[in-house]
């Protein structure tokens, strides 16, 4: 079973429901090491992407739902989660192409598209302690799934587990980019709050994959 | 927390509607996007600035927005960045044919949107420069940081560029006098209480009763160190000796001090700090001829402020004095 544009779209919802359901420990955590704003910009982004898709057109394949997704997070979400994030989905979109049905290849390309446009606007490199040390490891495991032979769910399922990995791996690093970065040695011991909802929109594109609603709970 | 307000989500809105009303005379408001520009905007030929960042930090930016300064302001949600489309609207809205310098403090968050707002402008046809402000002599290791941030040095960068756009300079001699300022404006911030981001409704860090933080960002982002609360002139010399060290400021320089309030400092102790601050650059032979004492770039209602120290020549001195009018600056005119 390959993945449509039901799928994008149904994703896209569970990212809304996910991130409004964690908004308040994204702000903690984020009031943690940077400015407790990044729950509420989320949040506020997603809640203006969901109204848009019942203005997509009958035939948009999923690279339109990204697309949209895309330049809906660069308008409305603001701080610097908004233009990665923003440019994440714009180089998804991208990848996947005019693809009506992504196979297991083009989940993988839509990941690495996704990590590297995150990777050449914010500069950071795997170790910053940024959302980067979520979607690397997601990246690695999907290929590594994909190569072992998994499905579409099976390789997003890789990605989602390696990128709650990845978040939770975040909490002993110093950061090295981004507001966290001031504070040097006392942002150990704290979850990068990028990486962490990194972790959660993956969650959501694998549980929506595997059939589930993708809510997180 | 107690605050003035009516809904979290309608604080930036409402503050831009009624700055707006306030001051008509000088700036009008967009509100779909948020932005606010001067009323005679475009000017043809005349290069314009535009600058923005999160809000909270009043009157920085829409303040400055008037004759002799800055032309549009884009004011993003409390302590967030605007996204690219306002800043983008502004740009277009400032543009008479001269071109357009962003002003853009060195926030990742501020750095990523106006990069992205430049490169659409751009696309649009709009000759844009953009510069970015990073005064703060707090952050010490900028090789592992995102570098160092920009503060109340801002409000010289925007006033001088601000003159030199007036008088008729070219985008990239605009865009060299503001690189000129932020290449000799040094700034660090204390704060003696945190604040609290309206949409959060709990204060962004912890300070005890007794304690101050020394080298805080304009966000409540940490400085240099936690320590007991001192008497202003001990204050003043912890965060002056680092200021002065790193540019070096040295005997013979003129220079302008700023002292800027956090927004929950009363003026009397601004000038306490102002006093004992003039007192000793005096000491290393450094001569204060201008000055600037009062709430320009501010963290909501922290306690605390921030010392900003620019050398200036001739011609910044010129710029400086030139005439001003906005809402929170205005002399000479």
């Amino acid at each position: 079973m390959t993945l449509g544009t039901q799928w994008a779209i149904d994703w896209t919802r569970a990212c809304a429901a996910v991130i409004a359901e964690h908004r308040v420990e994204l702000i903690t955590l984020d009031r943690d090491i940077g400015d407790g704003d990044h729950g509420e910009n989320m949040d506020r982004g997603f809640s203006a992407v969901t109204p848009k898709l019942d203005e997509l057109s009958a035939d948009a394949v999923p690279a339109d739902v990204l697309k949209m997704v895309a330049t809906t997070l660069i308008s409305t979400v603001g701080g610097a989660s908004g233009p990665l994030y923003g440019t994440a989905f714009l180089k998804a979109s991208v990848a996947v192409g005019s693809e009506p049905e992504l196979d297991p290849a083009a989940v993988v390309a839509l990941l690495r598209a996704a990590r590297d446009g995150i990777v050449l606007r914010g500069k950071a490199e795997t170790g910053d302690k940024t959302m980067i040390d979520a979607w690397t490891p997601a990246v690695d495991a999907a290929v590594q799934a994909q190569v072992a032979g998994e499905d579409e769910a099976g390789v997003l399922a890789a990605a989602a587990a390696a990128a709650e990995h990845g978040a939770e791996a975040t909490e002993p690093l110093v950061a090295r980019k981004g507001r966290a970065s001031y504070l040097g040695e006392r942002a150990i011991g704290h979850r990068d709050p990028g990486a962490q909802s990194t972790a959660l929109l993956l969650r959501a594109a694998a549980t929506v994959a595997a059939g589930g609603s993708g809510n997180g709970s | 927390m107690k605050k003035l307000i009516n809904d979290p989500k309608h604080v930036v809105d409402e503050g831009v509607a009624g700055f707006a009303a306030a001051h008509d005379d000088i700036v009008r408001a967009s509100t779909d996007p948020v932005f606010v520009v001067r009323t005679d905007a475009p000017r043809s030929g005349k290069v314009g600035i535009v600058s923005g960042g999160g809000s909270g930090h009043e009157p920085l930016h829409a303040g400055f927005v008037g004759y002799g300064m800055l032309d549009a302001a884009v004011p993003g949600a409390v302590f967030t960045s605007p996204t690219p489309d306002p800043i983008v609207a502004a740009t277009k809205a400032v543009d008479g044919g001269a071109g357009v310098l962003h002003i853009v403090k060195n926030y990742t968050g501020d750095v990523l949107n106006f990069e992205t707002a430049a490169d659409l402008a751009a696309a649009d046809g709009v000759n844009v420069r953009s510069m970015i402000v990073n005064d703060d002599v707090a952050v010490q290791d900028s090789l592992y940081t995102a570098g160092r941030r920009g503060v109340a040095g801002t409000v010289l960068v925007e006033k001088i560029a601000g003159a030199a756009a007036e008088r008729g300079d070219s985008l990239e001699e605009v865009t060299a006098i503001a690189e000129r300022v932020n290449a000799n404006v040094r700034s660090m911030g204390v704060a003696l209480t945190p604040c609290v981001v309206p949409h959060a409704g709990e204060p962004s860090f912890i300070l005890a009763e007794d304690e101050i933080e020394i080298g805080i960002g304009i966000h409540g982002e940490p400085g240099r160190e936690k320590i007991k609360l001192e008497p202003a002139d001990s204050i003043v010399e912890r965060m002056l000796g680092p200021i002065v060290d790193d540019l070096p400021y040295t005997s013979g320089d003129k220079v302008l001090l700023l002292v800027n309030g956090m927004g929950g400092t009363p003026q009397v102790e601004l000038y306490i700090v102002y006093r004992h601050a003039a007192e000793v650059l005096k000491s290393q032979g450094i001569e204060v001829v201008r000055s600037l004492v009062g709430n320009y770039t501010t963290s909501l209602e922290m306690q605390g402020m921030s010392l900003s120290v620019l050398k200036l020549d001739d011609e910044l001195t010129e710029l400086w004095d030139a005439p001003v009018q906005t809402a929170a600056l205005r002399w000479g005119r």
